[in-house]
């Protein structure tokens, strides 16, 4: 898998409220819930972000509720992936759950600053800094995970076994 | 090489006779619960699956009570979404308004929830269950869809955390305090992805409404899972609860843990967690004159029986100062009956409380008391991340009962010796 585009950078304990607030809970239409992506955190990201670009955050990425609407609105917004030093694990398993690329990568979220390009490669396990010419390693998935993020998320995966009785 | 609670309750659960933290199982659940937040987002993707049948009706539950009373129209669309699911499914565990609860108050209350089960449900406090020595930890909604059509989910075994508390705690200190302080200790990324095991004599001698209170913010602390080892307090609440079958589990001496961190609780003051991070706890004596609009005491953290106890007990007599809301909310319609039945909801309304129907409500700044700009709420509840209950410049500071009660005589976060 291969991902490029430019980064919008945040800071550590992003909690799900930031993500998307639960005003906008009352809905689960994943268009509306983009409009309102990271509104507490950043009340001017929804306006600014860009298809195909990147979320770099610290520690703790999702923390808090388990609303699953917190990845979704990022995927509708149109973000390609989400790089950070670590991850809250329900925010974890719903990114994988729903197939939004995450990366994990202490390096990566302390050397990439706002508005730098960077490069994704999961198969080398690495990070380019196309703007600072760093590279950061990104730890791969576990073999299961693998097979998750390639059927297309959970339910795809769910299907397939429902379907083959295995 | 032995086992903790929380791995032997996995291995049981995926059939195997050991596992070892960072293995990944797949497990069957017990039950799987969700609300009207995250349930419509589920049904819609097992609907998508083309499955017609949830793997049990009797094992799926599902809760209206983030939003309700539906607070707007879109609410009361989701709401429906559960409704018509719940009963094109026959679901025997769905709780309609007027007879229902805060789903992680309702679901032990109700029975549901037994020692050594697996439960997974699409609410990040699904962890409360942890309580009653089950395994029991919050996914999303594709996590629930999933379950809901085939009985099983899939887990990373977590390493545990041992907490060890000592002694005896100091008059008003409960449950709250014990987990605040240890969610200051550990911060809230201290036990991501782990099980935090909380055992020792002061948590035999804790209540089980003080256990559910700290099971319930083990996800503050980054947890996937609380738990606490079975004694007779947790036989006793079940009985004549909970209607079929149970295991009791603990873990084995040799079990090999994360870590081991003793805590001498008799130390332990009353706590109060500081915006925006539920880590940020304090003594409320070192708080300063901190002047509040509101104060919610209520919750899946705070709403049983014995918090309204103790917020009566010191508001009793008192009135709330005039330039402060108090809104009190049960966790359960039988919490209600009890609290009426007991005089609390009189004290309470005596008192100049507003007292209100269960509901998440303010928690998650849903509705029933929303805060405006500049606004400052001291709560009962888990989280005071930003905007959590209200606009984004309102600030919540987390305390317990004690805490709440005497900071809503004041008009400021206050220590209970101070109104008793």
């Amino acid at each position: 898998m291969l991902i490029a585009g430019k980064c919008h950078t945040f800071g550590n304990d992003i909690d799900t409220d930031a993500i998307i607030p639960a005003r906008y809970l009352n809905t689960t239409d994943p268009g509306e819930l983009a409009r309102h992506c990271m509104e507490d955190a950043d009340p001017t990201f929804a306006r600014r972000v860009q298809a195909g670009e990147i979320i770099v955050a610290g520690k703790n990425f999702g923390c808090g509720s388990s609303r699953e609407h917190a990845p979704v609105a990022i995927k509708a917004a149109g973000v390609a992936a989400v790089i950070a030093a670590s991850f809250a694990r329900i925010f974890y398993r719903n990114a994988i759950n729903i197939g939004l690329p995450i990366f994990e990568s202490p390096e990566a979220a302390a050397g990439i600053r706002a508005g730098d390009e960077v490069k994704i490669d999961a198969g080398k396990g690495e990070i380019v800094n196309l703007t600072r010419g760093e590279t950061y390693p990104v730890a791969p998935f576990p073999p299961f995970m693998q097979e998750l993020i390639a059927a297309g998320g959970l339910m795809p995966y769910v299907a397939r076994k429902v379907k083959t009785g295995v | 090489m032995g086992m903790t609670i929380t791995e032997k309750i996995l291995a049981a659960h995926a059939g195997l006779d050991h596992v070892e933290p960072g293995q990944l199982i797949n497990a069957r659940v017990d039950l799987a619960l969700g609300n009207d937040i995250t349930a419509p987002l589920a049904i819609q993707e097992f609907k998508k699956l083309g499955m017609k049948k949830v793997f049990d009706p009797e094992r799926v539950v599902l809760v209206p009570d983030h939003f309700t009373p539906a607070k707007d129209i879109k609410s009361a669309d989701q709401a429906k979404v559960l409704r018509e699911f719940a009963r094109e499914q026959g679901l025997t565990n769905y709780f309609e308004i007027g007879r229902m609860g805060i789903e992680h108050c309702l679901l032990p209350e109700a029975g549901l929830v037994g020692p050594g089960d697996l439960v997974i449900g699409a609410d990040s406090h699904t962890c409360t269950y942890g309580a009653l020595g089950a395994f029991a930890t919050g996914v999303g909604s594709t996590d629930l869809a999933a379950a809901m059509a085939t009985g099983e989910c899939w887990f990373k075994v977590p390493e545990t955390i041992l907490f060890r508390y000592h002694g005896k705690l100091q008059p008003w200190v409960g449950g709250k305090d014990l987990i605040l302080y240890t969610i200051g200790r550990v911060g809230v990324d201290g036990a991501r992805y782990m099980a935090m095991e909380f055992t020792g004599e002061t948590i035999e001698a804790l209540s089980m409404d003080g256990r559910f209170t700290m099971a319930n913010m083990a996800i503050e602390a980054g947890g996937k899972n609380g738990i606490f080892p079975v004694d007779e307090k947790t036989l006793a609440y079940i009985q004549g609860r909970l209607k079929r079958d149970y295991h009791l589990y603990q873990s084995d001496p040799d079990a090999r843990y994360n870590q081991e961190i003793d805590i001498d609780a008799s130390k332990i003051e009353l706590q109060v967690a500081l915006p925006h991070l539920p880590e940020n706890a304090r003594s409320v004596r070192e708080i300063g004159d901190i002047k509040i609009d509101q104060v919610v005491l209520g919750s899946c953290t705070n709403g049983r029986l014995e918090d309204l106890q103790v917020a009566a007990a010191i508001l009793k007599g008192h009135k709330v100062h005039p330039e402060v809301r108090l809104i009190v909310i049960p966790g359960t319609q039988k919490i209600y009956a009890a609290a009426l039945e007991a005089g609390l909801i009189n004290v309470f309304i005596e008192a100049g409380a507003a007292v209100s129907t269960p509901t998440c409500g303010p928690c998650l700044g849903g509705h029933m008391g929303i805060l405006a700009r500049g606004e400052r709420a001291l709560a009962t509840t888990n989280r005071n991340f930003v905007g959590r209950m209200g606009h984004p410049e309102s600030e919540v500071y987390l305390a317990g009962p004690a805490v709440a009660a005497a900071s809503a005589v004041k008009g400021r976060i206050a220590a209970p010796e101070e109104v008793v």
